[in-house]
């Protein structure tokens, strides 16, 4: 279905849209930084901060599109994109600069006694042909924290000083997650770095959220199937009036603003659409909802054996009557004969080693932790562990346990032994 | 893998799986109130519709992947509507969580064989590097020419690298997709590969999904500075039924059906609160069948008679619990002493110490350490010393559970107080001989002992006891020393 393809392109693919949402101010900001670098020469850079899914790359691409359509800047500007990600060192990031500015067969073989040297190379070669004015470059930096780790940050040394220096028109243009990434930044390179930031920090109110939500399903009007298209855009309309709907937006909403969670949301309620159910209900919604919110350990905790569930209360008791110090395998099992001998009619009374082994299994599934990180001097039974859970999470986990025996829930809910 | 039975026992089983809508039901009638968890609750008709329906895909085809996947159909179902049709983009990363055993690698790789989707499928317990990754998913979707493109020790910016230069060549009709197997361990290699991994639809401008595979959640995963959520998708249990059912696919076709699934049932009832794992549990059935069906051969039961067959079976299951699901004995030695038929030999487990026979002041020696790890030391006195007069009460009060050494853990004590315990415990006289302190060494080699501290700590040695109390209890009744008497936390 076309209309499957569009939205999965919007919601999966990360498409652009037509105008950043909500940032109007940032983008204008960043549009004329970019622009004075691109016609007027000017050396620039910015930093854009925001946490994660806030649209910062969107709204560097956004700007980047709008900036190429003008024939001069698409004809001289040239981009180099960086990503903290992929190169994890300075040595790595000249030669990726070195392939994204074709200058593989300029460079040759020759050796550089500094990454100075080397930029400084790069930048000359890139001079037009009246060798007055060199071509302006864009560098951008995505995962702009995980550069300052580099040794020495040369790479983010030299960048900036070149922007500083007058020798050619680059923007440096940083995207990074941490607000408080110029604390990492050395001193002589926040010097030369302007200090000027872009946040992005979202204050959407709930009614612009519904928008959102509205214009991301709305289909364009450039459908083929116009009939279509206009009875989906009227059922995503009362969908969005629908009370049902509205609460658990305002759920979602209330945990998490931004654009990349709703996509994740709008995504699982577009699978239950396909031919046979060609429009979107109230009802997929709340199953969207409810699978993208369930809670991961309590979905884990419904599949362990009744064992190894008399072993994660036992230890329950420990954490609640030595008031969460760690304990060993010894302990637990001194709880559970405990159990057994005075209070259980239904759990059988296993032999040692099959309790160690239900107990490694729980180590194994990282319910608990061993409290040293796991040094082999101890012997496995006396090895200290921390449990991973607290006390609401394995009692709910206990509510929803299929076929639980009574004499097990009995012995959770007692105070004492 | 011995685990690894899945071709064996698949051999004859015919599709007797009824058709969707019934299985519906039934499979709701058996999740219960579990339905809410999952998220899947919904009237019948919305778990018709949940179920297995792929555009272009003929009816076949479905059918047929229905019979491999049995009581994953709603499972499935949720991948085939997430994965969307070959030529859409799909979600950039999804998680699968769920213990093991249920299915994860199962249902994914059949869905994207049988639908002949372009993917590459690694395990990440063959890869220790990251380089060995790149270069198995390379081949997988591009072939050897585009794996050897890769330099040695190839990071993640060079996989990038190649795989945006082979794509520009080989653009994709349809989504790629990367299944990597027991994600938990891509945590433990460089930082930047699993949130690179999770973005690499966008580093790679490709229609490539990264599917994830791990029994671990998905908060365990998560890098300090966050990283690109992927589509959490959750694979629950087998409920009791389900795993009925599913074993009783294997049944053995010279005997009815029904007569296998009552022998499943009587295993479940065993085993079922110890092990729900289904690989297990297959392995199990597997290697008792023969025994179960005995009586029937040897003609001292008929088939309806199921209580005389669990008479029969259920001490050789509870022995089985012991040993070959503690892989203490290999099924090939449980196979033997099933056709030996001797009850009365007791299979020597691995770990059962009972076998390595100690000469006998090396016993005494290691009654001795016992003593001294697990009493404390200013009760050596009471113990040990002949006129030591009366201990004063207090010191002896019930004390807190908690402090039992038993609980703790052997404490380490220096080779002195071992010898002095020695001495004492041993009736005879025994000179202080090399042949002892060479015991000590070996005591130490057989792991019997733990050596704590450093090497170069020559003059006072400090070691530690590392047996049970059932093993030590074992020994001195060979020398007939009642060591209970001895023993701090049993006063």
């Amino acid at each position: 279905m076309s209309v499957q393809r569009i939205l999965r392109e919007r919601f999966c693919h990360q498409r652009l849209p037509d105008r950043p949402v909500g940032l109007e101010s940032q983008y204008k900001h960043l549009l004329e930084l970019l622009r004075r670098t691109a016609v007027h020469g000017e050396s620039n850079s910015v930093l854009i901060v925001g946490p994660r899914g806030a649209g910062k790359t969107m709204l560097l691409r956004c700007a980047l599109r709008e900036l190429l359509e003008l024939q001069e800047v698409k004809q001289n500007v040239l981009q180099v994109h960086l990503s903290g990600l992929l190169q994890t060192d300075d040595r790595i990031a000249l030669k990726e600069i070195t392939r994204q500015l074709h200058l593989e067969n300029v460079v040759g073989d020759k050796v550089f006694g500094s990454f100075a040297e080397n930029l400084v190379f790069l930048l000359e070669a890139l001079k037009r042909g009246d060798k007055s004015s060199s071509r302006p470059v864009f560098f951008i930096l995505e995962e702009f924290d995980l550069f300052a780790h580099h040794k020495n940050q040369t790479l983010l040394y030299n960048l900036l000083d070149v922007s500083q220096s007058a020798q050619a028109p680059v923007a440096v243009v940083g995207l990074t997650c941490r607000l408080d990434v110029l604390e990492l930044l050395e001193k002589r390179v926040k010097s030369r770095f302007s200090h000027r930031q872009i946040h992005l920090l979202s204050c959407m109110s709930f009614c612009q959220y519904l928008d959102a939500f509205r214009s991301e399903l709305a289909l364009p009007d450039d459908f083929p199937d116009s009939k279509f298209s206009q009875e989906w855009n009227l059922n995503v309309s009362e969908l969005c009036e629908e009370k049902s709907v509205q609460e658990i937006l305002q759920k979602h909403f209330n945990s998490c603003k931004d654009f990349r969670s709703l996509h994740l949301l709008l995504l699982l309620a577009l699978t239950r659409v396909s031919v046979s159910n060609p429009t979107l209900r109230a009802v997929d919604i709340l199953e969207a909802s409810r699978m993208s919110s369930a809670d991961s350990k309590a979905n884990i905790l419904h599949g362990l054996s009744v064992l190894e569930l008399c072993l994660i209360i036992a230890m329950k008791h420990l954490n609640d009557i030595y008031e969460g110090e760690p304990f060993n395998f010894q302990m637990v099992h001194n709880e559970f004969k405990k159990f057994i001998q005075r209070k259980s009619h239904s759990i059988h009374n296993f032999e040692k080693p099959v309790v160690i082994k239900a107990f490694e299994h729980l180590l194994q599934l990282e319910l608990i932790r061993p409290v040293d990180g796991g040094v082999c001097k101890v012997q496995r039974e006396y090895q200290l562990m921390r449990l991973m859970l607290d006390h609401t999470q394995v009692m709910e986990a206990l509510q929803r346990y299929p076929q639980c025996p009574t004499d097990v829930k009995q012995w959770a809910i007692s105070a004492f032994g | 893998m011995e685990l690894r039975t899945t071709n064996i026992c698949m051999k004859n089983f015919k599709s007797r799986l009824p058709d969707v809508t019934f299985y519906s039901r039934e499979s709701e009638a058996a999740c219960g109130p579990r339905g809410s968890v999952v998220g899947f609750s919904g009237s019948v008709s919305e778990k018709m519709l949940s179920g297995l329906h792929y555009p272009g895909c003929p009816e076949a085809r479905l059918r047929s992947l229905r019979e491999k996947l049995p009581c994953r159909e709603v499972q499935a179902g949720t991948l085939l509507a997430i994965m969307g049709e070959p030529e859409q983009y799909c979600y950039p990363s999804i998680f699968i969580y769920g213990h093991r055993a249920t299915g994860k690698s199962h249902v994914i790789l059949t869905l994207l064989k049988e639908l002949e989707l372009p993917h590459a499928a690694v395990s990440c317990v063959e890869c220790v590097s990251a380089g060995l990754l790149f270069e198995q998913t390379l081949l997988a979707l591009f072939g050897a020419d585009s794996a050897a493109l890769l330099p040695r020790l190839p990071s993640l910016s060079d996989f990038v690298r190649v795989y945006r230069q082979v794509c520009a060549q080989q653009p994709a009709k349809q989504t790629r997709y990367i299944v990597l197997e027991r994600a938990e361990l891509l945590r433990d290699m460089e930082a930047n590969l699993l949130p690179g991994l999770l973005r690499l639809q966008e580093l790679v401008d490709d229609n490539v999904a990264v599917i994830l595979l791990s029994e671990i959640v998905w908060d365990k995963f998560r890098p300090n500075t966050g990283c690109f959520e992927p589509l959490l998708l959750h694979f629950p249990d087998y409920t009791k039924a389900e795993l009925l059912q599913i074993l009783s696919l294997d049944s053995n076709p010279s005997y009815t059906p029904e007569l296998y699934s009552s022998y499943i049932n009587i295993l479940l009832g065993v085993f079922y609160s110890v092990c729900r794992d289904l690989r297990e549990l297959r392995h199990l059935a597997a290697l008792n069948f023969s025994k179960f069906c005995e009586p029937l051969e040897k003609g001292e039961a008929k088939e309806g008679n199921t209580h005389k067959l669990w008479r029969n079976i259920e001490p050789h299951l509870k022995r089985a619990m012991q040993t070959v699901y503690l892989r203490e004995v290999s099924s090939v030695q449980w196979g033997q002493q099933q056709m030996d038929e001797k009850e009365a030999t007791a299979l020597r487990g691995l770990s059962a110490l009972a076998h390595v026979e100690l000469p006998y002041y090396s016993k005494f020696l290691l009654i001795a350490a016992y003593l001294a790890s697990y009493n404390p030391a200013r009760t050596d006195r009471r113990f040990f010393v002949k006129h030591h007069g009366k201990m004063k009460k207090t010191s002896f009060l019930k004390k807190h559970e908690k402090t039992s050494n038993h609980l703790l853990g052997p404490k380490p004590f220096p080779l002195d107080r071992l010898l002095a315990i020695f001495y004492s415990v041993v009736d005879s006289r025994v000179a202080p001989t090399a042949s002892v302190f060479s015991q000590i060494s070996s005591l130490v080699t057989l792991q019997l002992l733990t050596q704590v501290g450093h090497d170069d700590q020559l003059d006072t040695p400090k070691y530690k006891c590392a047996v049970s109390l059932d093993f030590i209890l074992a020994i001195s009744r060979t020398v007939s020393f009642d060591i209970v008497r001895y023993l701090y936390d049993f006063i």
